[in-house]
């Protein structure tokens, strides 16, 4: 199939971009997105200009590391992410805009490659349960019901990736820490830190520049990862009950 | 100065071994600790769990990744599950038996010493990945669930849902995390390490180049701790992430440390198969699935008709015919090369008819779609996704693919290389599965390393080096840092034709063909002529365009296959030198007349070591021999 | 007051303050649509409501004041969070699509500001009666007999369409408005659940609709001539 693209091209942080047409030729549809970029790249060397640069690492779906929003949804049309996007999903000559994600938090750092680690400082503000190693009880010391294991695990399953602030028109990462604060707060072991670790996480998440959640939830339609937006929910109630144990 | 192999295995009977070495070894009081500078290159499950640890116990660390966050690392992505002898399942599991499986799953070429201490530690990494908020599967009672992997006949395997690895790794970051903020632990991200630096031989620092600005930059500490992963991707198309790869192991091999058995590389058998020419990488399915899924082809050669018209008495499931007693668990070297060799008869299914099924319709039958789905839910998505199939409904279809390098850079019991100062980690290192990893036990290496073994080891190299740590200034950071820019220099000037990427395209075919699933003398020698025309070629015509100081995936890359088109020749070489087949290293020459693989104990059972020699200069092999006191050598037999 | 001032500083304390205060608004609403509806009741009932409303200064006032602190909270923490939300993107998509954004969600700014500029009318309309001289005694010019005398007035003001229409279009939009708030107050409180989120947007959206027939009855039955 060939299509023509409209690819966002940056050469810094602080360069004008613009968005630049390429045509992508001769691509197989059994092709997943990114190896149609990669062909796109080999053809730009071909003749002498500089390939796209964009985040990738494990294309299997895990590491969060692709990005980018494609006729403006993060991950495009695919179920999970960019990676895991395949060519099929779209048709002969048709148009497809490619751009970085976009939030004031993550700065753009060349074309389609921005700069997410905001989100490690605001899980190093909080997102972790202090436990040192060699002082764990065995770990069927403390009995955790299927449902609440379960319950934890959908959250944790978040990778990270960012889709959720790139979707959302607020720059949200409402969702991004809202998984976390529910992974951990689901779990006997987090419940010492549970207070602390949502009033830091959320002033972190403050001091980034995110925006604020008025229920989009296009968070939640775009996330990889399928966590709920009731984590939202769960973060927004313990953040208030935190704020409020905090103050009496 | 020649290379000195000595394991430093403590003395005592097995079970004692790590109890005494751990009393015997030098402690560093917390005052003096925060005196030490440790830089950690690689956070993935082992850098990142080293890290935190060594954080947490008071030296002052630096660590490194070349991702844009320590979480992205590629041990998120495996799949199934950890093992550690916990006997929860009360099915006779034990410490013992897990360093027996692990000894005979690694064709009885690893170190007695080493696994068994793996085994060991194996059941503290579950206590403390439980403490930091694992989110372990459970039984309706709250207790943590177990499955049963390849390899073994006890259920030892702990797992969240399909996402172990991410949920250990997520773990062992936020441990990490609380490091960052405590101040313990610096971390910068998109940097690669570009080598390491000798001072009077011993490894007191790196160059590092930031990959968004090409900032070069040393560093200096008092020992360097790599955990920079496989080598798999020296394949181009493996189970890796795009961007893992062998630098970090193979500067610091040129520096002087010895690379150990590089030849044994693991083909994990349920991987989605090939579609193309402009496929970029493979897709692992977890092992897991063969505890519920059915392997076969049909029995007959060319059979063309689709899965649900071929009736049960046409169909061959081979590994159960094969091996009755592991069936479809058989390990992953057999189950590989059964696949392999009912493709090469012709009986092979899908594009090509490079693919065997794996069927769960037997298992939907028993349990239902639900249960299945539970387990499973997400891998049958991701197959879903990739090939447009619905494999609730008609089997998988799957091959092997390179997933795992058990080798790696020679390591000491104390995870020290034979240069002073500088540790290996996890999968970077050599030390534990042998010629074979079995499921579920990368993780558990990796963060043994990590948590467990490297907080106590490290004191006998830093506690005489108090005080001696160099700066930067010393020549040898000047000299090393030249080094690295004069080579940035060397890939920028070159402005040839021919993309990078084609030429590691290339490299991997050509290792594919020749040093993959099976090997032989004939194929090992035309991959070593072919492979320094391929560089030679690489270093007169890649199109490395642009400039270093700024954000240039053309550079990296050109660093990164540089590399392997170097060391893709030391396999080649280690791989010619084995004159026998054992675990991940299948020699053609070698086998029994039913096809299974053929060892030389008398002759092999030893460590291959290689020295590297210099440019165009043969590298040296050395040997650490195996001592087996405990277990006795027999032929793996999985029927 | 300190809880107030950290809830005030923060984000989602903000989202708390705005939910709040939502909800109480929300209950005049409710309040004031029950008061309302005695117009079907006759001029006797409605009048005689208003004349207990007036009658006791001191609690009309606190409720008043509490409402129009309220108002003015809802108001200033939303245009704050719009404010930081325009900064968290500073540079929007060249192609944008939304995947499950509703509209009432998308219009909530425009939604909430026409209902404000409606507020502003209505109250000048009928609690000050600056509008239109007719709403005066007769003593002074009017045409009402007495103070209380609602239901006349409430007739003459809806027999203008004009009024009518812009009435009408603004309960539409406080319906919306309310669809799309009523179940954000139960994520905001954190007080929904995989089976929840399920039907209270739903029962939120219901209730918005009902709001908005109960509102709308009263000028419609005015133009129709059902109440004169």
């Amino acid at each position: 199939m060939n299509l023509k693209l409209k690819v966002w091209r940056q050469k810094n942080s602080t360069a004008q971009g613009r968005l630049v047409d390429y045509e992508a030729r001769n691509i197989p549809e059994d092709c997943s997105f990114l190896e149609m970029l990669d062909l796109v790249n080999e053809d730009l060397l071909a003749r002498g200009e500089e390939p796209i640069a964009f985040d990738h690492d494990c294309r299997e779906g895990i590491c969060g590391m692709c990005s980018l929003t494609i006729n403006g949804v993060p991950h495009g049309p695919s179920e999970t992410t960019t990676c895991q996007l395949y060519m099929r999903k779209f048709k002969d000559g048709q148009t497809i805009y490619i751009e970085p994600f976009r939030a004031h938090a993550f700065p753009l750092l060349r074309d389609l490659t921005v700069n997410r680690s905001a989100f490690d400082r605001i899980q190093q503000a909080g997102g972790f349960i202090s436990a040192h190693v060699g002082a764990a009880p065995d770990g069927n010391a403390i009995l955790v019901p299927k449902t609440e294991a379960d319950h934890a695990m959908e959250a944790a399953a978040c990778i990270g990736c960012g889709a959720c602030a790139a979707a959302c028109p607020n720059a949200s990462a409402m969702l991004f820490v809202g998984a976390k604060v529910t992974h951990l707060g689901s779990l006997p072991q987090g419940q010492p830190e549970r207070e602390r670790r949502v009033l830091s996480m959320v002033q972190q998440m403050d001091k980034e520049g995110f925006g604020n959640c008025s229920n989009y939830l296009e968070c939640e339609a775009v996330c990889p990862a399928e966590i709920p937006a009731t984590v939202i929910g769960q973060l927004n109630r313990d953040y208030a009950s935190a704020l409020i144990k905090d103050s009496v | 100065m020649s290379l000195s192999l000595d394991s430093k295995i403590p003395a005592g009977p097995l079970e004692k071994k790590w109890e005494r070495h751990k009393f015997e070894s030098k402690l560093i009081n917390p005052a003096n600790r925060r005196k030490f500078e440790v830089i950690v290159v690689g956070t993935g499950l082992a850098g990142a769990s080293a890290a935190a640890t060594l954080g947490e116990l008071g030296y002052k660390v630096t660590a490194f990744c070349f991702q844009d966050s320590p979480r992205r690392a590629h041990s998120i992505a495996a799949q199934g599950g950890i093992n550690a002898a916990k006997n929860y399942q009360n099915d006779g599991d034990s410490v013992h038996r897990l360093f027996y499986d692990t000894i005979k799953g690694g064709d009885f070429r690893a170190r007695e010493a080493n696994v068994h201490r793996l085994a060991e530690v194996s059941v503290s990494i579950i206590d403390h990945c439980v403490a930091l908020g694992v989110p372990f599967a459970r039984e309706y009672g709250g207790l943590l669930d177990n499955r049963s992997f390849g390899g073994a006949q006890v259920s030892r395997t702990f797992y969240a849902r399909g996402q172990t690895g991410q949920q250990l790794l997520l773990g062992a970051y936020s441990a990490l995390n609380r490091q960052i903020a405590a101040g313990s632990v610096t971390m910068h991200s998109r940097t690669e390490m570009m080598d390491v630096v000798l001072v009077d031989g011993h490894a007191k620092g790196i160059v590092t180049r930031n990959l968004t600005t090409g900032e070069i930059k040393t560093w200096a500490a008092d020992c360097v701790i790599m955990a920079t992963g496989g080598y798999g991707n020296v394949f181009y198309l493996s189970t890796n992430a795009k961007g893992s790869n062998v630098t970090a192991t193979y500067r610091a091999h040129r520096r002087g440390a010895a690379f150990a058995n590089p030849c044994y590389t693991q083909i994990h058998p349920t991987c989605i198969p090939v579609a193309g020419d402009h496929q970029s990488k493979l897709t692992l399915m977890s092992e897991s699935l063969r505890n519920d899924g059915r392997v076969w082809v049909p029995k007959n050669k060319g059979d063309a008709r689709p899965s649900h018209q071929i009736p049960d008495a046409e169909r061959d499931y081979f590994l159960e015919r094969k091996y009755p007693s592991f069936g479809n668990l058989a390990p992953r070297d057999i189950s590989s090369r059964s696949a392999k060799e009912v493709c090469d008869e012709g009986r092979g299914v899908g594009p090509g008819g490079l693919g065997v099924y794996l069927d769960f319709a037997d298992s939907i039958k028993r349990l239902g779609e639900d249960k299945i789905r539970e387990r499973y839910g997400n891998l049958f998505e991701m197959y879903h996704q990739i090939t447009g199939e619905n494999a609730y409904q008609m089997p998988m279809r799957i091959f092997p693919a390179v997933h795992y390098t058990m080798g790696g850079l020679w390591v000491d019991y104390n995870l020290m290389s034979n240069i002073p100062g500088l540790f290996v980690l996890g999968e970077a290192n050599f030390s534990d599965h042998g010629a074979n990893r079995l499921g579920a036990s990368a993780l558990m290496q990796g963060l043994a390393d990590g948590y467990f073994v490297i907080p106590y080891t490290i004191g006998n190299y830093l506690a005489p080096e108090v005080g001696k740590r160099p700066t930067t200034d010393h020549p040898a950071f000047k000299q090393t840092e030249a080094e690295v820019r004069a080579q940035i220099q060397r890939f920028l000037s070159i402005k040839g034709k021919r993309s990078v990427e084609s030429f590691h395209r290339e490299l991997g075919l050509l290792m594919w063909d020749h040093c993959g699933m099976a090997r032989s003398e004939k194929s090992l020698t035309r991959a070593l002529n072919r492979i320094p025309a391929l560089r030679q070629e690489f270093w007169e015509n890649a199109n490395v365009p642009g400039e270093n100081e700024s954000l240039n995936v053309s550079l990296e890359k050109a660093g990164r296959v540089a590399d392997f088109l170097e060391f893709g020749e030391l396999m080649c070489f280690d791989a010619l030198k084995r004159n026998e087949s054992c675990g991940g290293h299948f020699r053609e020459e070698y086998q029994t007349p039913d096809g299974e693989a053929l060892r030389n104990d008398d002759s092999y059972a030893h460590v291959a070591a290689w020295e590297y020699k210099g440019e165009g200069n043969a590298p040296v092999r050395h040997i650490e021999p195996l001592i087996y006191e405990n277990v006795k050598l027999a032929t793996r037999s999985y029927k | 007051m300190n809880l107030l001032l950290k809830f005030w500083r923060s984000s989602i304390g903000k989202k708390w303050l705005v939910a709040t205060t939502g909800l109480a608004l929300l209950g005049f609403v409710i309040a004031h649509l029950a008061g309302n509806l005695q117009m079907f009741a006759g001029a006797e009932k409605i009048n005689a409501y208003a004349e207990f409303l007036h009658a006791n200064q001191k609690p009309l006032w606190v409720a008043r004041i509490g409402l129009i602190a309220c108002f003015v909270t809802h108001i200033v923490a939303t245009l704050t969070l719009v404010r930081l939300n325009k900064a968290a993107r500073p540079h929007s998509y060249a192609l944008t699509k939304s995947v499950q954004a509703k509209i009432s969600t998308k219009t909530m700014a425009f939604s909430g500001l026409t209902v404000l500029s409606f507020v502003v009318f209505h109250l000048l309309h009928y609690t000050l009666r600056v509008t239109d001289p007719r709403f005066k005694l007769t003593s002074e010019g009017g045409l009402l007999t007495s103070t209380h005398d609602v239901y006349q007035m409430v007739i003459m003001g809806f027999q203008n369409p004009l009024i009518s229409g812009f009435y009408v279009l603004s309960i539409g939009l406080l319906s919306l408005h309310l669809s799309h708030g009523i179940s954000s107050v139960f994520q905001t409180f954190g007080l929904e659940s995989k089976r929840s989120a399920k039907w209270v947007p739903a029962a939120g959206r219901l209730l918005s609709a009902a709001i908005l027939v109960g509102y709308a009855s009263i000028p419609l039955a005015v133009l129709l001539g059902v109440l004169k």
